[in-house]
């Protein structure tokens, strides 16, 4: 049967195009990579070459032809042993192209007004009646890792100054002791080709640890960490995941200048298939850790220099985890809600201690994970004391609060007797001079502002 | 035809002859039905083709062993068929269909294949050459002797990445393999207004990884090449560089109009150079194959090609729930 030669798409984009000149003529004889004719896309003009073997019955479509749509039929090429008598048999190949139905959006439905409040789980992170210890939060990393290693071989730390030097913050001291340097593994100083080597490896089955020395140096990573690390589980439609942790300090320390004092939560938490945690206290930088370290998808763990040395309770345990996904409500309130993570939480928990004090009764909620992030913990507190604060020292614009921000809005609506306010960093490059770098950041001040401006007192 | 005479003088067994032109045969087919499929729209985006480089792929599986790994860029159809991925899984994931090997939602740029230890299909150029050396890090850490085959291109080799990889796979003697397939074009870039020293196998030397040009029209030349190659990384002695002097016929992609070489240049190369009818004249001249022999084998790959198309067309396209699956991993995965 003679094959209709059809018009080609030789774009993403073509739909149509000019047929501007043919390089046959009917009863030529072509073969496969030939040059049939000459066509102007939207882009170029293009060499159309033939596929097929076999004569040219007759062209269809005359040269100069424009507005030839995509998959007309332009000349009727015969094979062996067919001649142009069979020409009216010759049956289009080209697709039905039947509007597809759009998929369905997942979006969550608009809350009808006055929503019945959530109920989150309030559970506490370790059994009532646990002994505790007090630790530092760098304690607590640490202490994470050497569990999670000695669990399972498949768990490694690479990154600069992981091994010798005993971690650039002390986050792996004595690991390189009890591990060696097969599982502790000093990296040269080439961010983007060891998170691309940890990726691989995470391919490969291993479970690797990537420790940035700061988050600021990620950036020369972050190729890896987004287009290799967080979409390769999609793009392989399940095949291949990447359980991966890739660690280290994030956000301004002191005095360091605007290249090393960036809060990355925003732009990590904007990422479909990573998980986003940001911890606070030691117990939840130990718990959550480790819950990384086990999780199968590629993992953003945020620390925060200055809290390092700070120290919490923390559970003794033979093994504490946190899962993911669930706040932690610091203080009960009734009057409003301060909502945080990290090293904004320093604030929101100062600021709700000074507003007891004046009778104001602020509920503080620590998100812990900002990718998967507790909405319901935030929406039934919102729905209880009608007023909203939330405290980072992100960048303003698309950020944490101003999600939540969003998010409220669609959910509580009805329930809000102010408008939310985002207490964030200021929106400038980090200034080095020690007052100017205080204004940059937020306060506890400007969280008590913020709530005496949504409470009306 | 030089190089072509010299390799005839291999003794290569008139099986393997034959399994090579089979292979190379099967690529150049199925990339040439994309094409096709390409333009009647039923491939969407970008579609880059293997056609010409071939020999590349063949040669080197022929040297691979089983559990041996291999990651490439975007150029990706030839690497998957020749390790042994199926024609009708590869091709209804261009058509983007349920049945593709990413269930529709990785496209031609983006499959994989744990089975076959065909770790992609990668996007962004440079990318996979750490990736692929993490791969070598995982079987050196488990104490295995695999190798991975890191395949890129000419325009990838002045990626800064490449040579942060150079660096540590040679500091820890990883096993890979980085075969530059070295076409001479980066996109429409030739490289000689890229590329301040074209020898692209001494890109190693800083790093002391050794490295060697190979004639990547040459199937023997290739599989030849790649035994030693690997012999050298299962060996524990670390990274190796193989240059595949290579040429693409078609476009960097589908909509390239390809202003920047002559269509003569195209054709010198295809007469004289072409890694097909290399071995198909050795098993003709050698007698292990009469015309009508390598003519059913002909027929037997265009039924295979034309069936996967067929396949292709007909897979239904993936469920809309399928938008919300595999973002994330919900189980441990199964360790290797």
């Amino acid at each position: 049967m003679p094959t209709e030669i059809l018009m080609p798409a030789l774009s993403p984009t073509m739909e149509e195009g000019t047929l501007a000149k043919w390089l046959v003529s009917e009863g030529d004889t072509v073969s496969s990579g030939d040059i049939l004719a000459e066509i102007e896309t939207d882009k170029a003009t293009m060499e159309f070459e033939a596929v097929d073997e076999g004569t040219i019955g007759k062209i269809l479509i005359e040269a100069g032809t424009e507005g030839v749509k995509v998959n007309t039929a332009i000349a009727v090429l015969l094979e062996e042993g067919e001649s142009g008598d069979d020409i009216s048999d010759a049956k289009t190949d080209a697709p039905k192209s039947e509007p597809k139905e759009a998929p369905k959006s997942d979006a969550p439905k608009a809350a009808p007004a006055k929503a019945k409040a959530p109920e989150p789980d309030r559970s506490p992170d370790w059994p009532e009646g646990t002994e505790t210890k007090k630790q530092t939060v760098r304690e607590a990393l640490n202490a994470a890792m050497a569990e999670e290693m000695r669990n399972d071989d498949d768990v490694f730390i690479m990154g600069e100054e992981v091994a010798e030097y005993q971690g650039a913050y002390k986050i792996t001291q004595n690991l390189l002791e009890e591990f060696s340097a097969r599982r502790v593994i000093d990296t040269p100083i080439t961010e983007h080709g060891f998170a691309g080597i940890g990726v691989g490896a995470a391919f490969g089955g291993l479970r690797p640890i990537v420790e940035f020395m700061t988050w600021n140096f990620a950036m020369q990573a972050i190729d890896q960490i987004i287009n290799s690390a967080a979409k390769t589980l999609y793009m392989s439609g399940g095949q291949m995941g990447c359980p991966i942790v890739f660690r280290g300090p994030n956000g301004a320390a002191a005095r360091v200048g605007a290249q090393h004092s960036q809060d990355y939560a925003a732009w990590y938490a904007h990422i479909p298939g990573l998980k986003v945690v940001q911890p606070y206290s030691a117990s939840d930088a130990k718990g959550l850790l480790k819950t990384a370290i086990r999780d199968p998808n590629p993992v953003i763990f945020l620390e925060n220099e200055i809290l390092y040395g700070k120290s919490f309770d923390v559970p003794v345990m033979d093994d504490f985890t946190v899962p993911f996904g669930k706040a932690r409500v610091w203080r009960e309130g009734e009057d409003v809600t301060i909502v945080s993570f990290g090293i904004g939480m320093t604030y929101a928990l100062e600021a709700a201690e000074k507003l007891a004090e004046d009778g104001i009764s602020a509920e503080v909620i620590d998100l812990r994970t900002l990718r998967p992030i507790d909405y319901d913990t935030v929406i039934a507190s919102v729905m209880k004391t009608n007023r909203c604060v939330t405290v980072e020292e992100g960048f303003p614009v698309a950020s944490i609060g101003n999600h939540l921000s969003a998010v409220i809005m669609e959910r509580a609506f009805d329930y809000l007797d102010a408008p939310v306010i985002n207490c964030l960093g200021k929106d400038v490059p980090m200034p080095y001079a020690a007052n100017l770098e205080k204004l940059a950041l937020t306060s506890t001040k400007e969280v008590l502002e913020a709530v005496h401006k949504v409470t009306y007192r | 035809m030089a190089a072509q005479k010299k390799a005839s003088k291999s003794n290569a067994s008139a099986e393997d002859l034959k399994a090579y032109y089979y292979d190379m045969l099967l690529i150049r087919r199925f990339e040439e039905k994309a094409g096709q499929l390409y333009g009647m729209g039923l491939i969407g985006g970008f579609c880059h083709l293997y056609i010409g480089q071939e020999a590349i792929v063949v040669g080197l599986e022929a040297a691979a062993e089983e559990g041996d790994k291999r990651i490439t860029t975007y150029r990706d159809h030839g690497h998957m068929l020749a390790c042994g991925m199926s024609p009708n899984g590869v091709m209804a994931e261009l058509t983007g269909r349920e049945d593709g090997y990413s269930r529709g939602k990785g496209g031609s740029m983006h499959m994989f294949s744990k089975e076959k230890h065909f770790y992609g299909g990668h996007g962004i150029v440079g990318a996979n050459v750490p990736l692929g050396a993490g791969l070598a890090f995982s079987d050196k850490y488990r104490g295995n002797d695999r190798v991975t085959f890191t395949y890129f291109g000419d325009g990838a080799a002045n990626q800064g990445q490449v040579y942060e990889t150079f660096n540590m796979a040679a500091l820890w003697e990883l096993p890979v393999i980085f075969v530059i397939e070295n076409n001479n074009y980066a996109m429409g870039t030739a490289q000689k207004r890229s590329t301040s020293s074209p020898e692209l196998y001494k890109r190693g030397e800083a790093f002391g990884i050794p490295g060697e040009a190979v004639d990547g029209m040459d199937v023997l030349a290739v599989k030849e090449a790649g035994e030693k190659a690997v012999a050298h990384c299962r060996s524990g002695k670390g990274p190796y560089i193989l240059e595949m002097k290579t040429y693409r016929y078609r476009g960097h992609s589908m909509s390239d109009p390809a202003k920047y070489r002559t269509r003569e240049e195209v054709q010198k190369i295809r007469e004289e150079k072409d890694c097909i009818e290399h071995v198909r004249d050795l098993l003709l001249t050698g007698k292990h194959a009469t015309e009508d022999d390598l003519k059913s084998v002909d027929k037997e790959i265009k039924k295979i090609v034309n069936a996967s198309a067929e396949f292709a067309k007909d897979s239904p396209e993936p469920d809309s729930a399928e938008l919300w699956t595999d973002v994330y991993a919900d189980a441990v995965p199964q360790k290797a």
